[in-house]
């Protein structure tokens, strides 16, 4: 048993973390072991293929994803998941150096949650994720 | 937009770009160093390079360069680890800072000229090599001091005759590495 189940508090939540770069997972995972938010376990994965086999595998309650990788980007990622009846309602914030508008408003007209520019601070992630956690 | 004007936008650019993401993701001092342009598109290096291809109306890459030492304290400030040596950890990030240091830089040169692809980075590392971009005839380069060493940043972008945008796979194939 979590220790929110213990003091009743929301059950944390599963992240997956979704970008080719190893660098950058293993910054979000440091950032997200240090927020206080009520999260689980975080997941990676490298590509939108990855993830698509996480998100299969795993209850996973919150995604983090960058848009420009190889095999299957963060946009086709966020597309499939909206069309999976299972996936579609989790929320996607993704974390890119794509900060043009036409992929924000791609990524907002498929129902992306939010959306964080490379480089950012750990305190720019937490206070994207406090309004979805 | 004349190649001087791209050639403007490329150092304001870059210059911003080194200072917030050195500033924001390795905590260090940032000393931006005076612009060149060079002539010719041979580079011998000894160390660490990470390039990037861009694509659209215009077309080129991007590349930072640096001593296998300095890959060490920029990926070891990056990932609050030490390295002593290069490793996947190192090369990976290195790539990574030339990600959003080149992507800063696509961004803000389709909102100029219109919508640019962006290449996932690639990282060599070796001694004794040379690389060559295929058909360039121009490079910015901007020298940056951080974390005690010297990083070089260098573009080269020119008009893309073809008139339309590449294919990302394209990209690859203007790089040469000589060993």
């Amino acid at each position: 048993m979590s220790g929110a189940e213990k003091t009743g508090g929301p059950m944390p939540l599963d992240v997956l973390v979704v970008d080719d770069s190893a660098a950058i997972r293993k910054i979000l995972q440091r950032v997200l072991a240090q927020t206080e938010l009520p999260l689980g376990t975080i997941l990676e994965a490298g590509d939108g293929l990855e993830a698509i086999e996480r998100l299969k595998a795993n209850n996973i309650g919150l995604v983090l994803s960058d848009i420009n990788m190889p095999n299957m980007d963060g946009i086709e990622l966020l597309r499939k998941m909206r069309q999976n009846p299972q996936w579609k309602s989790i929320p996607v914030v993704m974390i890119t150096t794509e900060g043009s508008q036409q992929k924000v408003m791609e990524a907002v007209d498929l129902g992306a949650a939010g959306y964080v520019r490379k480089p950012f601070t750990a305190d720019q992630i937490k206070e994207k994720l406090a309004g979805l956690v | 937009m004349t190649r001087e004007e791209m050639n403007t936008l490329v150092d304001k650019t870059v210059r911003s770009a080194v200072e917030n993401v050195c500033g924001t993701m390795l905590g260090c001092e940032v000393v931006v160093g005076k612009t060149r342009q060079i002539g010719h598109p041979l580079q011998e290096s000894d160390g660490v390079v990470a390039l990037l291809g861009m694509a659209g109306p215009w077309v080129g890459t991007g590349a930072l360069t640096c001593k296998p030492e300095l890959a060490c304290k920029l990926a070891g400030a990056f990932l609050l680890t030490e390295y002593d040596t290069v490793n996947d950890d190192v090369l990976d990030a290195v790539a990574e800072l030339a990600n959003m240091v080149i992507g800063n830089l696509k961004v803000a040169i389709e909102e100029e000229v219109g919508e640019m692809g962006l290449s996932t980075p690639t990282t060599i590392f070796g001694a004794s090599f040379t690389t060559k971009i295929g058909g360039s005839e121009e490079w910015t380069l901007i020298p940056v001091e951080v974390c005690g060493g010297e990083l070089l940043v260098q573009v080269c972008i020119l008009p893309n005759d073809r008139g339309k945008a590449n294919n990302r796979a394209d990209l690859v194939g203007h790089m040469l590495v000589r060993g």
